[in-house]
């Protein structure tokens, strides 16, 4: 049987996420390894809107802000399990997503960039006022997610950076298995089709506004959940994670690493997930390393770590 | 199969249709020629729907075509061929074809690549690069093939010969010819009089959003007004 590039990518990416702790020398590379996954599914969903479809979104972590404030307050107020508060927090970001998409994206050109931008920087400012439900910029506890006491009755002890790990990197594969299906679905080509020219997709038959909401409110989807495991892993979310600042991170990570490209992307969001880490040895100059190599990336590999790299393969083979 | 009755269009404040009449019958070739900025480009926009229309009517097989948007039009049977070609260009030419027939899914699909690949072998020697690589006709072919994956009764065709070399132009003339045989009613908009009206059946004359001469093809070419404004005889 022939296998497809996409499960190659996919056996690629498990193997990975498998293999890499048996080299870690202390536990506290569990927890750099499932905020690396965190941040790649986020940026698995800036693939589908930005990489596939050609939309920018610079309100992203509005949404992850969403998901991580739905597990904090669902369970305490509504009784609701903090794992369903997830699918609850997702879901919210869906149809909030649709309704600030449907009436921007029958527009071409730049009005979602704008648009999302607003959106983000509202939700970041009703969670630091809205003190007596979000208990406002100090942040709020979150409860636990209840799964790693289920998994040691039926005999499986994990640490809580062990179980951390698990959890994200398979959510990170079921969303990179997602995204690498639609892109050869007819809803993907249609994206990519888009993408090109507006005009010609609907020459095809293509419902153009449609199409571009679906992948605003699956990347939403992705950044919702993304932001729930954050802040269900934390046990602890502050308004920060709707910030500004962090949806900028979001769409650097995915420019850094290509942002057409699923494995692109979480290479992406794996290189300035590490990187500060590794760069907090040059302590005040690490923002400035920082930022050369993004400079560098980007006026060397334009197309992104790994496009540009696959291409550098390609052309040596010939 | 095609009315098109009184049509006036705007860009802002300026009219640039200054009410347009013509039909298109089954089975027809009709051309549209007339000089750049004439509005041909702007009637072709109002019949795809990526373009207001002001006033007027606009009858597709005995429906109005005026209040179905524009990615409903092709399962109507409207296809076109946008100005500019406007292919796919990241995506490949196998992509592309595929693209043009987003309508199905069944086993015609492939039997309709293999057609297309018949009609422009060029095609498919490259249908797994990617579409931006191809040269300008090559892609004029593509964005023809793509929009007759659609399985239009009628096609639209926006200046398919618009920056080509003389040979490719006689060669995407041969196969708009040969649409006929298919069965495919053809609306053709160019600036290349001659050639249009060579393989079309009937011909309007477009001047300043207005049509001005209508008559036969043969009648056209022989016509002493075009044949000095257009033909440059």
């Amino acid at each position: 049987m022939r296998i497809s590039g996409k499960y190659w990518t996919l056996i690629f990416l498990a193997a990975l996420i498998a293999v890499t702790p048996l080299f870690f020398p202390s536990g506290y590379y569990f927890r750099v390894g499932s905020l690396l996954f965190v941040n790649g599914l986020a940026v698995t969903g800036i693939v589908v809107l930005t990489g596939y479809a050609g939309q920018i979104s610079l309100g992203q972590a509005g949404f992850a802000g969403i998901g991580g404030y739905a597990c904090a307050l669902a369970p305490v107020h509504w009784g609701v399990p903090p794992a369903l508060a997830v699918v609850l927090g997702a879901a919210v970001s869906g149809v909030l997503a649709y309704l600030v998409g449907r009436p921007i994206l029958r527009l071409k050109g730049y009005y979602l960039s704008v648009a999302s931008l607003g959106f983000g920087i509202l939700v970041a400012m009703v969670l630091n006022n809205e003190r007596e439900l979000t208990k406002g910029p100090d942040g709020i506890n979150v409860p636990d997610i209840g799964l790693r006491g289920l998994l040691s009755d039926w005999g499986l002890n994990l640490t809580n950076g062990e179980f951390w790990y698990a959890l994200t990197g398979i959510c990170l594969l079921i969303g990179a298995w997602i995204a690498l299906n639609l892109q050869s679905s007819p809803t993907g080509r249609a994206l990519r089709a888009l993408h090109g020219s507006e005009v010609a997709a609907s020459t095809v038959g293509i419902d153009v506004a449609r199409v571009k909401i679906q992948a605003f409110v699956i990347s939403a989807i992705y950044a919702s959940v993304a932001g729930s495991l954050m802040a269900l892993q934390n046990k602890f979310v502050t308004p920060d994670i709707a910030g500004f600042l962090h949806s900028v991170e979001m769409v650097t990570m995915a420019v850094l690493g290509g942002v057409a490209s699923v494995p692109g992307a979480i290479l992406g969001a794996g290189v300035l997930t590490l990187l500060p880490q590794v760069l907090t040895v040059l302590a005040e100059y690490e923002q400035l390393i920082l930022g050369l190599v993004m400079m560098g990336v980007m006026i060397f590999l334009q197309e992104g770590l790994v496009p540009s790299i696959l291409r550098w393969f390609r052309g040596r083979d010939e | 199969m095609l009315t098109v009755e009184g049509l006036r269009s705007r860009y802002g404040r300026i009219e640039v249709l200054h009410g347009i009449d013509l039909h298109v019958d089954s089975g027809e070739i009709v051309a549209v020629v007339g000089a750049n900025g004439a509005g041909k480009t702007t009637l072709l926009r109002c019949l795809s729907g990526v373009q207001p229309v002001s006033a007027g009517t606009v009858t597709f097989r005995g429906e109005p075509l005026t209040v179905v948007p524009a990615h409903r039009r092709l399962a109507r049977g409207l296809a076109q061929s946008p100005e500019g070609r406007q292919i796919f260009t990241n995506l490949t030419v196998a992509e592309n074809l595929r693209l043009g027939a987003f309508l199905y899914s069944d086993d015609r699909v492939w039997k309709d690549m293999e057609d297309a690949f018949q009609m422009f072998p060029i095609l498919r020697e490259k249908r797994n690069l990617a579409a931006g690589g191809l040269s300008g006709g090559q892609q004029q072919m593509l964005a023809m093939a793509r929009a007759l994956m659609g399985r239009p009764s009628c096609l639209l065709l926006d200046e398919p010969s618009m920056g080509l070399a003389p040979i490719i132009v006689a060669q995407i003339f041969d196969v708009v010819k040969s649409l006929k045989a298919l069965g495919v009613t053809v609306l053709l908009v160019e600036q290349n009089a001659f050639g249009a009206l060579k393989v079309a059946d009937r011909g309007y004359v477009m001047e300043t959003g207005q049509i001005t001469i209508q008559g036969e093809a043969a009648e056209l070419i022989a016509h002493p007004r075009i044949r000095e404004a257009y033909l440059g005889i």
